[in-house]
Order: C-alpha cells, then structure tokens, then sequence
C-alpha cells in the first residue's frame, strides 16, 4: 500500500442542473481493497464510470498510473484499458460468445497468444473463478447469475490486470454464493496482487473484505477504515455504519 | 546425454547474450545446467502475456528427459525471475508437469511468495477437460435440421391455434358482458396504429399508384389502348394491392410494436404481475390490441385506396395525358363498388391476423431482452407470410364465387 494508483482531484460530475459530486479527491493505494458506498443517487456507479472513462467528468483531473488521464494519447489511453478489468453488474458478458471465448476477447485484443494457449489461459481463468470446466463451452444464457459473475469476473481477469472494478459483485447472490465471491476476491488478491474497487451495498463484504471505505456523502468522498468511520459524526454515516444490518454484519465479521 | 543437456543450456545462453544485446532485456529466458543426476533450471525475465510469444519459442528449450538420462531431481530457480502472470506461471506449469510425467522430482527455489501463490493458482486446473463436440455426417445433419424445422413449425401451428381459441373464448365473454372492453386502451392502439400510420400508409399507396399506373400506360400503348390503364388501377388497387400493402406496411409498424411491447412487459414480469393480481392477459393485453387493429386497418386502406388512385390519376395526367375529370367518369364506368368491398372485406381478417400474431410472439418472449429482438422479427415474418396465404385463400374463393 506504498503509492496510490488511481488518484482524483477536484472531480465535479453534472447531469444538466444536478451536480452529482463537487471538489470530490480520492485516492486508490495500490494492493487495497478499496469499497465504495454511498446512499442512492449518490454516484457510485458514475464515479466508477468516470474513472474508467465512460462517463467524462465535468470538471477535475483523474491520475491513472500517475498519468494524468486527459493528457493521455490513444495509444497510452489503450495500455492503461489493459490493466485494468471491469465487472459490470450483471456480468455484461456477450450474449453471442460462450464463457471461454467471452474470456479470450480481451486476450486477442491486447496480446498475440497461439491458439492453443488461448484455449488454455480460458480454461486457467474459468478454474480460477471457481467455475466448473464445463462452463467453458457454455453460451451466458445458459449459466445462473451467481455464475455469470464469475464468468464476467474471469473476462475482467484474463489480462490480470492490476486493478478491477466491481459493481455490486454480490447484489442477487444467495449468501452462500455470496461469501463464496467474497472469499474468492480474496484469494485472487492474494495470487495475483490485485487493486480493487468494489462498489457495494453488501455490510458483510465491506466488512470482511475492504481495507478502507470510501463513503460517498455530500457530493464528495470521505475515506477511511471501517472502525474510523465507524465514529464520524455525520447523520448518514452514522445510519449506515450503525443501523441494525450493520450492527448484524460488523458484529459477526469480528467474531469470525 | 549429459553433455548435451549441458551443451544444449551453454547454447542458450550465448543466444541469451545476443538477444540482450538488441534491448530486449526483459524477454523470458530459461538457462539450464546439469549437475551429476540434477538438473538446474534458472528462470529470469518477464513471464507475463506481453512476452507471449517468447514463451511460446521457449517450450522448447527445455530438453525432454529421456529415459535413462538420469535426471532424478529438478530445480526451479526463480530467484532471477522479473515479472510473473497467470500466462507465465501457466507455461511454468505445464512444463513441470512435462517434467514430472518423465518421472523427475521437481522443487522450486528461491521462490517470492506471491509467485507461489500465483503458481498454486493455476497448478489445480485439470489441463485437458476439452468438450468432445460428436461429429455429424452432413447429410445427417440437414435431414436433422429439416426434420426440427418441421416439428417447430408444426408446434408453432398447434400453439398459435390454441391461442386464437383462447382469444375467440375471450372475445365471446366479452360479447356479452362489453362493459368490460377496455376502451381507453382501444383507444390508445387506434390512435398509435391508425393515426399515426396515415403518412407513411399514404405515400406509399401514393407511390404504389404511380408505379402501377405507369408501367400499366406503356405496356397498353402498345395495343392503342392506353384508356384501359384505369381498368387496371381500379380493379388492382381496390381488389389486391391497396389492402396487401397496407396490411403489410401495418404488420411491420404495429404487428412489431405488438411483440416488442408485450415481450418487454414479460421481460420486466409485468405480464407475471397481473397474473398474480388476477387480470387475464388476454383481456388486458391482446383483446384491446386486435380490436383497434380491426377498426383502423380497413380505414387505412379505404383511405390508401383513395390516395393510390390519387396517385394513378396523376401520372395519367402527366404521361396519357387524361384530365382529371375523363379518368373519374371511366373509372365509375368500368370498376363498380363491388370491387372496392371485396377488398375491404378481407381487411379485418388481415387486422385480426397480424395483432393475434404480434400478441402471441410478444407473450413467448422469454426472460432476457435479445429474445425479444428475436421474437418482434418472428411477428413481421409471420404475419406477412399469414397475410399473403390468406390473401390467396380469398381469391380462390371469390373466382369459385364469381366476384
């Protein structure tokens, strides 16, 4: 956790009259498990969108790698999209494409592997989302949602890339599945070193997983330890962090 | 054997030499030596998907143990080793397990501990669970496909006959209680296929007569009877084309809309809502939609009628040069009212066809949005393809009548 990663200055993010965030700084150090919360309407989503550049921001400057990201050219702007992975929420995996060749997009796009590892560095994926081999060959209509995030969760992978970005990993998983993402967000940080930046609503993921929570509160952002922020004084920080779910969540993440 | 093994990692590493010479300083290497029955493997440079195909040229650096090579032990350094990913510890992978199938123990040294873990990671995966696909000979395979094809579409027929009974049983509930037709909704799908359709309905009949017409005056001109060109627009326009045309123009722009909005209200589960809250889809949903249809198809095509013979009369000002008033006293001459009824006549069948089939593909969308894109086309194909087939039905059935 030595340099930040990705670090946003004085972010403002407008949608006609609405202003979403204003003065927003945040930074993401490299190897954390950084979470996003925020009530909604708040613009997790769209923070996470401006920051892989979907959305452009309004005003304000987003570092990525220590590289400014507007002075990017294409061809940097391209090298920074292959470090990076994105799960989107349902998955986003391409309806056409089975999980293996879903996988092996990214994989053509930014390297030129021989057939045979292709097929290879799929099937390395898929096992290490935990996923059966069999899955491999299957169209995503096919697989249930718990297993469609791991399939988007190994396409976000298969660059290993140095950060990803989650969006509500967890949200329609039965909590068995759910523990089981989380468990498997761990290992993979782990094995391979990750950054990530997991937007969620899930008490118990933010409290056994993320080293620092960002809370998404008056258009701006307030970092911190979950125990840190735990004693803010702010009404929404304060429901959040010490509302019945939360109590339920924190209480047992001790235990454990 | 020994010495070649030995030779083999020497050579290696004079081309080493060489490769680090021309800049490429991080690119994967493996230096191998041997001492007495153990073999040495040192791993340095970058093993990560950039240096892909450097890793690819290397699987063969490694020198197969033979047997009796007597190589009992090998160890991987990974001290020297500078950036490691799931490629590079995948192709590590699997050259170990090359070594350790020939029989060898094989240790890993001056290992960092997150390469470990990332070696770990892969070193599970069952390698070959490659999914056998059967190999179908071809002629099999289209008597195959024909053979589905037939049973899909003759379920298809079942189903959609099923489907006009539940609507006919519906309808006839409504026969007698009408205070339960759901008139603002009629009166929102008249307004959305009927209203909105005049401009494109028109021009195109517009066009339609022109064409007709145009092609109708140079091919009689040749026989001096040029007149008879207005024969031709009454009675085709009036008996087929007018009510065909519009029919199809109203199957792509309504019978499409029918699909796509009622697939999207299954997609969200709103048709699954009112089942629940007891509302009958048929009542709620398709009744409304096949009785606006009903009303505003026979009017649109009165009224392309009148603009496709608007557009007749135009050219024949133009190109036969009969004035307006001559081409209205020879039409009333030679086409009566008959003509204008048989066309008119079919027009509710073709309404009741294209909304009933646009209902029913909307209604089998099943859960995700790509099937409704896949059923909306469905509705067009068949609602045309049904509206031709019936169009046919009718002539034959008019000539054995003598209409």
């Amino acid at each position: 956790m030595a340099r930040p990663i990705i670090s946003i200055r004085g972010l403002r993010t407008q949608f006609g009259p609405q202003v979403i965030h204003d003065g927003l700084d945040l930074d993401v150090m490299e190897g954390e498990i950084l979470g996003v919360v925020g009530g909604s309407g708040t613009g997790k989503s769209v923070l996470v969108r401006e920051i892989i550049g979907l959305i452009e921001p309004a005003a304000g400057r987003i570092s990525l790698f220590g590289r400014d990201s507007a002075d990017m050219s294409e061809s940097e702007w391209r090298a920074v999209q292959s470090r990076w992975g994105v799960l989107f929420q349902d998955g986003a995996l391409f309806s056409a494409l089975s999980v293996a060749e879903n996988i092996q997009v990214p994989l053509k796009t930014f390297s030129d592997l021989s057939e045979d590892l292709l097929d290879d560095m799929a099937r390395v994926k898929v096992h290490m989302v935990g996923l059966a081999p069999e899955a491999a060959t299957k169209l995503p209509s096919e697989l249930s949602g718990g297993m469609r995030k791991r399939a988007g969760l190994a396409r976000a992978l298969a660059l290993d890339p140095d950060i990803v970005f989650l969006d509500e990993p967890t949200a329609g998983l039965d909590p068995i599945g759910a523990n089981a993402f989380d468990d498997l967000i761990l290992n993979l940080r782990a094995a391979l070193g990750l950054t990530v930046v997991m937007v969620t609503h899930d008490l118990d993921s933010l409290a056994r997983l993320c080293d620092r929570i960002a809370v998404l509160v008056d258009r701006r952002v307030i970092v911190d330890t979950l125990d840190n922020l735990m004693k803010i004084d702010h009404p929404w920080i304060q429901e959040y962090f010490h509302g019945p779910r939360a109590r339920a969540a924190f209480s047992t993440a001790e235990t454990v | 054997m020994t010495a070649a093994v030995a030779g083999r990692g020497a050579r290696r590493g004079e081309a080493n030499v060489s490769a680090d010479a021309a800049g490429a300083a991080n690119r994967p290497q493996i230096a191998a030596s041997r001492v007495e029955n153990r073999l040495e493997l040192a791993l340095s440079g970058d093993w990560t998907l950039e240096m892909a195909d450097a890793l690819d040229a290397l699987r063969g650096t490694v020198p197969d143990l033979e047997a009796g090579s007597g190589v009992e032990t090998v160890s991987v350094d990974l001290g020297p080793l500078g950036r490691l990913d799931t490629t590079g510890a995948w192709i590590i992978k699997r050259k170990v397990d090359e070594l350790t199938a020939s029989g060898a123990r094989v240790s890993f040294a001056n290992a960092p501990r997150d390469s470990l873990e990332l070696l770990k990671s892969v070193a599970f995966c069952a390698p070959d669970t490659e999914v056998e696909r059967a190999r179908v000979p071809l002629a099999i395979e289209i008597a195959e496909r024909t053979g589905q094809a037939t049973l899909r579409f003759l379920a298809e027929v079942t189903q959609l006959t099923g489907f006009f009974g539940l609507i006919v049983k519906r309808l006839w509930l409504l026969a007698r209680r009408p205070s339960r037709l759901r008139l603002t909704s009629i009166q929102f799908h008249i307004e959305a296929t009927g209203l909105n359709a005049i401009p494109i309905v028109a021009l195109l009949s517009f066009l339609v007569g022109i064409v007709i017409a145009y092609q109708g005056a140079l091919q009689l001109r040749q026989f001096g009877a040029d007149i008879y060109t207005i024969d031709l627009l009454g009675f085709s326009i009036l008996r087929e084309l007018g009510p065909l045309v519009t029919a199809i123009i109203v199957a792509g722009r309504s019978g499409s809309a029918f699909a796509a909005q009622i697939g999207t209200m299954k997609v969200n589960e709103e048709v699954d809502a009112m089942r629940t809250m007891g509302l009958d889809v048929i009542e709620y949903l398709v009744i409304p939609r096949i009785v606006a249809l009903m009303i505003t198809l026979p009017l649109l095509v009165f009224m392309a009628n009148l603009v496709a013979i608007l557009g007749g009369a135009f050219v024949s000002r133009v190109a036969l040069d009969i004035d307006f008033g001559t081409f209205l006293l020879r039409l009333r001459d030679s086409v009566d009212t008959v003509q204008l009824f048989v066309g008119l006549v079919k027009t509710p069948v073709f309404a009741f066809v294209i909304a009933m089939v646009g209902c029913y593909e909307g209604l089998k969308v099943g859960g995700s949005a790509q099937s409704v894109g896949e059923k909306t086309t469905n509705a067009v194909v068949e609602s045309i393809f049904l509206v031709i087939v019936i169009d046919a039905g009718f002539s034959i059935l008019f000539a054995f009548l003598g209409i």
